[in-house]
Parts: C-alpha cells; structure tokens; sequence
C-alpha cells in the first residue's frame, strides 16, 4: 500500500497532523511527547533544537531563541509583517527583504534563519512526527490554509514544504477542512447555511458557508489578526499581576521572564477552567523571589474576560452582515480552534442566535470533541479521498471552470395545501443540481405549483399580556415584569415568480418530485406517481 | 409532512411562458469532499445528472463485490441465538445448547473444525468477562463465558463432539405429521438428512425425486433397513463420582450408564426402523412401483390367453386369404382367354399378311422381269404360298421383306423343298423348278 496523504493544520499557535488509519478512521497523530496539539515552536539552546511542547518551555528561560507566532510571515515582506505578535519570542529581523530571526546557536555561532526556513523545519519535525506514528514514509500533504493567504504566500509554503520532503498536493482552506471533518461525523440532514468560526491563539477567522447537496461555497469570510486566545489569557494575565501587586507590592509585568511564567501559567489555568468550574495557579518565585498562589472559579474568570468573549460573538455577527445575510438565515455555527473549548463562548452564542441555530461546540453532543483537531482531520479526510484519483484528473478538477460554478440567488419551491411556500432548491445552490422530494400516502389529484421566492423577515410586535396575578406576586413580579412589547423575528419566504404548474391525477400510493436544473439553469420538474409510475413532466 | 393542494383545474403542463430563474450569479466552490469530486466529474465528463448515478450505481456495485467477507462469519449467528443461555448456570452446562453458545446454531453437526475455532474466537472477544465488566456486569458473571469455553473443549475433541452430536436433538428434523397432507420430498428429505448424520456408511443415498428409478428407491430403502448408527448416549449419562472411596457405588453408576445407554441405543433404533417403515408406506414411488407392477402382472395374464386367440386369427385369415386367392385366379383364366383369342386372330392377321406379301411380291418384282408370265407365275406363288406352313411362311415372308430382289430364289427355294418333298408336283411350279 502507498503511504498515506497527510493532513496538516499549520496554525500560528499550534499544528495538528492526522491521517486516514487502513480501518477508514481518522487519526490524529500526537507527537512523541504524546501532544496531538503541537505548539508551532522551535527553539534552540545550542546545537539542540526543540519543537512543540518543549520549545514552548523554553520561552521562560530562553526567550531569545525561541521562535513563536511565524505561520502569517511566511511570504511576507518584512515591512507587511506585524512583528509585535512573536514579541514573546525571539525578535524579527530583516534577512533580505524577508522576516527572519537571529538565533544564537552558542560561542557566538549567530545563525540567521529566514522564516521560510523556519516554516521547513517546522513542517519537517511534523512529517517526523507522522513517519514516526505511522511507521511509512510519508511524501505528500494537504494543507489548511487561512482564506486569505496569497498566492504569494503558498508558494512560499509550497517552497519550505518541497525542502522538508514533502508535496503539497492541494492547499485546502481552515473552513472548509474543519466543515467537511464535521460533516464526516455528523453530516447535515438538509442544505444550511454554517456560520465556520475558527478562534486561534493570536487570530480569528470566520466563514459564512452554504453547504448544499455537500458542495460548500463560502459567502463571506472575516479575518481579525488581532483577536484570539491570547487575549484571554491577556485579561488572566491582568487580574493575576494586579493581584500579585496587590499583595506584594511588586510588579510582574516589568520583567520579561517574570511575565513569561505567569503567562505559561496562566494559559495552564484558562485551559483547567474550560473543563473545571474552579482552578488554581501557583507560580514559585514569580518576582522579587516571591510565590503566588491562588485560585480562582469558572465564572471570575467569565467575567474578567467578558470583553473578550463579547468581542468574539460581534465578530461571527459581523461575518453573516457580511454576508448579507440575517441571523435567522444561519442553521449552525461551528466552532474550531482552541478558544472553542471555553465553554462561555457557545453559551454566550446560543444567547445571540435563536433556539433553532445550532451552536456546534464541543458541549454540543452532535459535534466533536476536539475543535482543534477538525481542520487536520478535514484535510486528512480530503488527502483520502484524493488518493483515489491521479494527479492529471486532481489537476482538471481545480480548473477555474470546474470551481467557479453559476449559484441559483432565490429559493425555489413548491406551494403546499395551505398556500405556504416550501422550498426545494435554496438560494446559493450551485447547479447543475437535482432534489428529490417525496410525498408519502398522497392519495388523489394534486397540483403542483412551482414558484420562485424571495425570504423576508417578518418582525411582529407581541405585546406582553396582562397577568391576572395575585397581589403578592404582582409585588414581587412588578420589577421583573418586561413591559417592553416583544419582537418575534422569523424567516418567512413569498412565492415571487410562478414557474410551472403540473397537474397528476389517480395518485394511489405516494409520489415522487424531481426538481432538476441543469448546467444551462433549465429547471425540469417531474411528477412520479410511485405506484402506477405515470410521470408528468415540465421544464422552462 | 408537506401535502399538497388538491387539483381543481384540468391542467397537465403548464409553463408560465417567457418566466426565466432569477439570474445565478458565478462563484467559486470549496474543493473539497467527494461531492465536490462528483462535481467535477460531471462537469469535465459533460455527464447529466441521472448519467452520472448511473455509473456512481455501477460503481458501487462492483466495490461490494471485491469487498472479500469471509464467507464462514456469515453463517454464524449475528445475535445469540437463545438469550436464556446468558442466565442458564455454567454447572449445568450439558443442558445448554452448545452450538447456540457457540453462535452456529445454524450449522451445528455441519460445522467444521475451523469454523468452530472461529466462531470461538468471535464469541470469547464479545462475552469475556473483562469484556462484560466494562459494560457493568461483575467480574463473577462469568457463567455464559464458562459454557463458551466448555462448548469449544467439546466440539473441539473429536469424539466428545460425536457424543455431543449424538444427543443434539435440537438437529433432529420431525417427520410430519400422520395424516396430514404433504409434498412427500419436501417433508422426508430433511429427516433423512439429519439422521444421515449418524450413519458409519458414506456416502449416504438420497431420498431422490419422483423420477428416481425403482432401482435407486429400493436402494435407499434397503439402505435405511440395513442402517448401521454410531449414535451412542455416552453424553446423557450420569457423572461417575471421580472420589476413590466407593468404588462399588462407582461400579453401580457405571452399571446403570450402561443399562440407560444400551437402552436408549434400542430405542432409537426402534425409532428409526419404525421412521422408515412409515416413510416407505407413504412414499408416492412406492405406490407408483406398486401399480407398475399389478399392470404389468394383467398384461401377462392377457398375454397367456393369446395363443388360441391368435389360431382364431390365422384361421380366419387363412380362410380369407383362400377366398381372395380363388377369386384372382377365377379373374386370370379369364384374361388369359381373352389373350390367347387376341394373339390368335394376331397370329391370323399376321399370317394374312406374310401371305399376301409373298403373293404380292411377283407383281411387285414386275413378275421377275417376265410379265408375260404373270398369271402363271402368280397362280404358282399362290399354290406356294398355301402350301407353306406356319413356319415356313414366316421364314419365306422374312426373306422377302428383307430383299424383294431375292424373291425369286427364295420362292424357287421353296418350290424345289415341296417338289423334292412331292407335296406339288413339279409341273405345277414350273417357273420356280
């Protein structure tokens, strides 16, 4: 058997790697230091280099030579680069043109490594990792990518990647890989609309993508670099030194080593507060020789980072403006990245957005359990499925042609008895396309009305009733009796264009309609009696 | 539950003329995932939907089929077969079907060595205590594991499978009932099959069909007549005590197994002679044979009276034959009179005719060149003529048929013979002398 393609999530913070075991499941490999989350570190003390979780270590003591942060770099120039994000590690410079980092490989041996070269050796320890695991070479890879990466900047990739032995068979997009991992294991029962929100370490992005008939097409995406993780364990960071300085009169923000273990400290306790309601920290000799311990619950925490987690949800809102589309137009929101796993994050979404959305967290029983690994997976998944097909026919298919499909823009549907428009064909479906519906245990004549629809909101004002109450509660309700009159906001569709109209008769036993449109947008609509198999057929 | 309207109008088709779908607006797909795959192929094949299902279908068939499922895993049981088997105590374990606990209870006597190690191994995977533990149940319910294991030993020993078999009633196959109707074949071939099993002779024959010849049928009788079993009851006896302390009740036990088995032997034997005999009493071939047989003894009875039926016979044919025979000959004579009459007055006309040709031939000679000699030579050819006879007048009208020039010798010729002969005296055929 030939050697797996690897799926690679290449974040900022961290990397992920999986690939499709001989038993068809989805294998998210783990280091050997047993991390299936690798932090995208690499430090060097000496001739020694050190990768994931023990780079990430040596950010305390080592600062200077460790190296954070680099992913968005990558085919950049120096002066695009936003250099304040690897702060916490070594510092950026300027090596042709291009970000770099000075590294001091020990006796005054300064190495001059450009970020490109960090991005292969990075790449390299991963594709280790993985021959390790799976105990094959492997050559090829697929790769998640930020929606916004240049060409530029794949190329880069493509470059480091061939350096470190491997071949980028196909650059897939963060969104689209965590979707079609969630659809692997849940699949979607209709066509919806998924709001893909993906809150990293230090950048968040989100896509509003239409899944129909399985083809995604993203609608809008919104990228916010500045957004993530790291402002949450920012806040942490803050209510812990303001707390240190309250009781020792010291502060631990002024030293950079002082800083960097309560951050590494920190980060400990904001991932123990998204599975515990309380945690501890306790740093020895955080500054001036003085220990700090304590604790601190769930909902402290909630509350010192509130501003963050607001400004998460303002984000996935800003997405679906975006996207000209209303709340109500969403069916799920899916939650990758590391921040996913607060669980306030989907409490406060499932605030936002009504009963009927989905919030695909990794509370929600329908959802995984690793948000940080639905990217790696989907491209895992995606590497599978191209493993059956040469590259000849790979190349074919990502043609401009083949991928910039034409989008039907209205609904399209059918009357039922009682006038309401019940659609078939969504808008944002690519086509050609085909749908099936089925009426069971129809029995008579019917008619079938084809129209085109607009959706609309519909916003109703349901005034409060008056409460016939007893007057000890109506004491006690008064305050929190919301006098204000209630909007109830839905989603409503009206039929703008009548299409075809078909008429059957004698249906005995059910029946069958077919909605087709083909590639030149002609829709063809027949009617299939299921028992007796007339068919009446109909098309623009 | 979408239903729709009902038709009030008569309309079959009806497409608003000149409406078009809103225009579509061109974006780019995701490429990813298999429908993204079936996508693409569509549109670079230039497949139309229901094309493209069609092969995806044909597709599909084929991976099923090179998909390779051992074909002994689907015969074992998917599900235990008797649930009651999990409860029933592991001391008890002879009582329990082992095959059920095995998961063949479909196969049971037909399973084969390898099958029963691997349905083994299915079965410990799935029943293990530690297994069973992990979903709640205790360490100590081990019971229904302890039967596994005893069943494996069991099936596994040669000959305790043969005891084991021995007493699987559950493998017998009933007889149907007396008095019920009944296709013959499809009741009686599954009994002879499971009692098949026990037979020391292979191959065993057949129960056959309704074509089978009386020779096969009589063959698979006296085959189930002369049936040699090594069924034994060794499985239903009673545990021996193994202690050595009392040895004569150990005998005793010993005694009374014997006694039970040699017992029970006799009986099933019983059983089977008293299974065959009712089976050949209502096989239909029997009967079928049977009546053969009474047809064909009435045929040879009728024959043995066909002697003096057929001297009858060949009386009255003889006696016709006689009376046709006198009749055709009565016929012939009449025929061969007419004949005779006929070939007479030819042979008169004939002669008539050789005569007057004889006579003729003077005047046809122009009277040998001495017409004044015609009378006479005319009155001499006619007393020649009259006194040829038969023969003569033949040979002499031959010669002068054959050369008229000739005829002068021919008639001088005969002349001279009657001269010579004194039937006319020379004066009287002078010209010819």
């Amino acid at each position: 058997m030939s050697s797996p393609i690897l799926g690679i999530s290449f974040g900022n913070t961290s990397s992920s790697i999986a690939y499709i075991n001989p038993k068809n499941d989805v294998d998210v490999i783990a280091n050997p230091d047993g991390e299936r989350s690798i932090p995208s570190v690499l430090s060097y003390v000496g001739e020694d280099e050190y990768h994931g979780g023990q780079a990430l270590q040596q950010l305390i003591r080592n600062p200077t030579n460790t190296i954070v942060n680099f992913r968005d770099f990558i085919g950049l120039k120096f002066e695009e680069a936003d250099l304040s994000r690897c702060s916490a590690g070594a510092p950026a410079i300027d090596i042709d043109g291009k970000v770099g980092f000075a590294i001091n490989r020990g006796e005054d041996n300064v190495e001059k490594i450009t970020v490109d070269e960090v991005v292969a050796r990075h790449l390299n320890r991963l594709k280790l990792a993985a021959e390790d695991y799976i105990g094959q070479t492997i050559s090829k890879t697929i790769l998640t990518i930020p929606t916004d990466f240049t060409d530029v900047q794949r190329d880069a990739l493509t470059a480091a990647a061939a350096k470190s032995g491997l071949k980028i068979v196909q650059f897939i997009n963060e969104p689209s890989a965590s979707l079609l991992a969630h659809v692997h294991a849940f699949p979607f029962e209709k066509d919806v609309n998924v709001v893909v929100a993906d809150f990293g370490g230090v950048r968040s992005d989100a896509a509003v993508i239409a899944v129909r008939n399985g083809i995604f097409t993203v609608l809008a995406t919104a990228h916010d670099a500045k957004l993530g993780g790291d402002n949450l364990d920012e806040a942490l960071i803050e209510y812990f030194a303001a707390d240190f300085q309250k009781k020792n009169q010291c502060n631990p923000r002024k030293n950079a080593r002082s800083y960097a273990k309560l951050r590494s400290n920190a980060i400990i306790t904001k991932k123990t507060l998204s599975n515990a309601t309380s945690a501890t920290i306790s740093v020895e000799s955080l500054a001036d020789g003085f220990d700090y311990h304590t604790s601190i619950n769930r909902m402290r925490y909630e509350l010192t980072a509130g501003k963050v987690f607001s400004q998460f949800t303002q984000f996935i809102n800003t997405t679906i403006e975006k996207a000209k589309l209303d709340i109500l137009d969403i069916d799920a929101v899916l939650l990758c990245g590391g921040v996913s796993f607060t669980p306030k994050l989907a409490n406060n979404l499932e605030f936002m957005f009504p009963e009927s959305v989905e919030i695909l967290g990794p509370q929600n029983k329908d959802a995984s359990n690793s948000p940080n690994e639905l990217s790696c997976s989907g491209a895992a998944l995606q590497g599978r499925l191209i493993a059956d097909y040469d590259a000849d026919e790979l190349k074919e298919a990502l043609q401009p042609v083949v991928l910039n499909t034409m989008h039907l823009q209205k609904a399209i549907g059918l009357l039922d008895a009682e006038g309401k428009f019940v659609p078939v064909i969504l808008p944002e479906t690519s086509y050609p396309v085909q749908k099936t519906i089925t009426v069971k245990n129809a029995k008579g004549d019917f008619l079938i009305g084809v129209y085109e629809a607009d959706s609309k909101i519909k916003e109703t004002t349901v005034e409060p009733e008056a409460k016939p109450e007893s007057e000890a509660e109506a004491e006690d309700s008064e305050e929190w009796s919301d006098d204000e009159p209630e909007i109830v906001r839905e989603k409503i569709y009206e039929p703008s264009t009548k299409l075809i109209e078909l008429g059957i008769k004698d249906v005995t036993k059910g029946l069958q309609i077919i909605f087709n449109i083909n590639k030149d947008a002609v829709l063809k609509v027949t009617a299939r009696d299921l028992k007796s198999g007339n068919v009446v057929q109909g098309h623009l | 539950m979408l239903s729709l309207p009902a038709l009030t109008s008569d309309i079959t088709v009806s497409v608003t003329s000149g409406t078009k779908l809103t225009e579509s607006v061109r974006r780019p797909i995701e490429p990813v995932g298999k429908d993204f795959m079936h996508h693409a192929t569509r549109t670079l094949r230039n497949h139309t939907w229901s094309e493209f299902e069609k092969i995806q279908a044909e597709q599909n068939v084929q991976k099923v089929d090179e998909s390779n499922v051992d074909p002994d895993e689907l015969l074992f049981d998917t599900e235990l077969a008797d649930e009651t088997l999990l409860a029933h105590d592991a001391r008890d374990w002879k009582t329990a079907d082992l095959y059920a606990a095995m998961g063949l209870s479909k196969l049971r006597y037909n399973a084969t060595e390898n099958q029963i190690i691997k349905a083994h191994r299915k079965q410990v995977v799935k029943y293990h205590p530690d297994k069973q533990s992990a979903s709640g149940a205790g360490l100590d319910q081990d019971g229904f594991f302890k039967i596994i294991q005893k069943a494996f030993e069991t099936l596994t020993d040669k000959n305790k499978r043969k005891q084991y078999d021995s007493c699987d009633f559950v493998a017998d196959v009933e007889p149907p009932k007396k008095g019920s109707e009944y296709d013959f074949f499809e009741a009686w071939g599954p009994v002879f099959a499971s009692e098949a099993r026990f037979s020391k002779k292979t191959p065993v024959p057949e129960i056959g069909s309704l074509e089978s010849t009386q020779k096969e049928v009589e063959q698979f009788y006296s085959f189930w007549h002369r049936f040699d079993s090594w069924r034994t009851f060794e499985f239903l006896d009673e545990d021996v005590p193994d202690d050595s302390s009392n040895r004569d009740h150990k005998r005793y036990i010993e005694r009374k197994n014997k006694a039970a088995r040699d017992k029970k032997k006799t009986a099933d034997n019983a059983r089977l002679v008293k299974l065959v005999e009712r089976a050949m009493s209502e096989d239909p071939r029997i009967k079928m044979f049977k009546e053969a047989e009474k047809k064909e003894k009435e045929r040879k009875k009728w024959e043995a009276g066909a002697a003096a039926r057929a001297e009858a016979e060949a009386k009255a044919k003889a006696e016709a034959e006689a009376a046709s025979k006198a009749e055709e000959e009565a016929k012939a004579a009449a025929n061969a009179k007419a004949d005779k009459k006929k070939s007479k007055e030819a042979a008169k006309a004939a002669k008539k005719k050789n005569k007057r040709a004889i006579r003729n031939c003077g005047k046809d000679n122009d009277y040998f060149g001495d017409a004044a000699q015609a009378a006479a030579i005319d009155e001499q050819i006619s007393l020649i003529v009259d006194s040829l006879d038969d023969e003569q007048l033949v040979d002499v009208a031959d010669k002068i048929k054959a050369d008229a020039s000739a005829a002068k010798a021919v008639l001088a010729e005969a002349a001279k013979g009657f001269v010579e002969s004194g039937k006319i005296p020379a004066s009287l055929v002078a010209y010819f002398a």
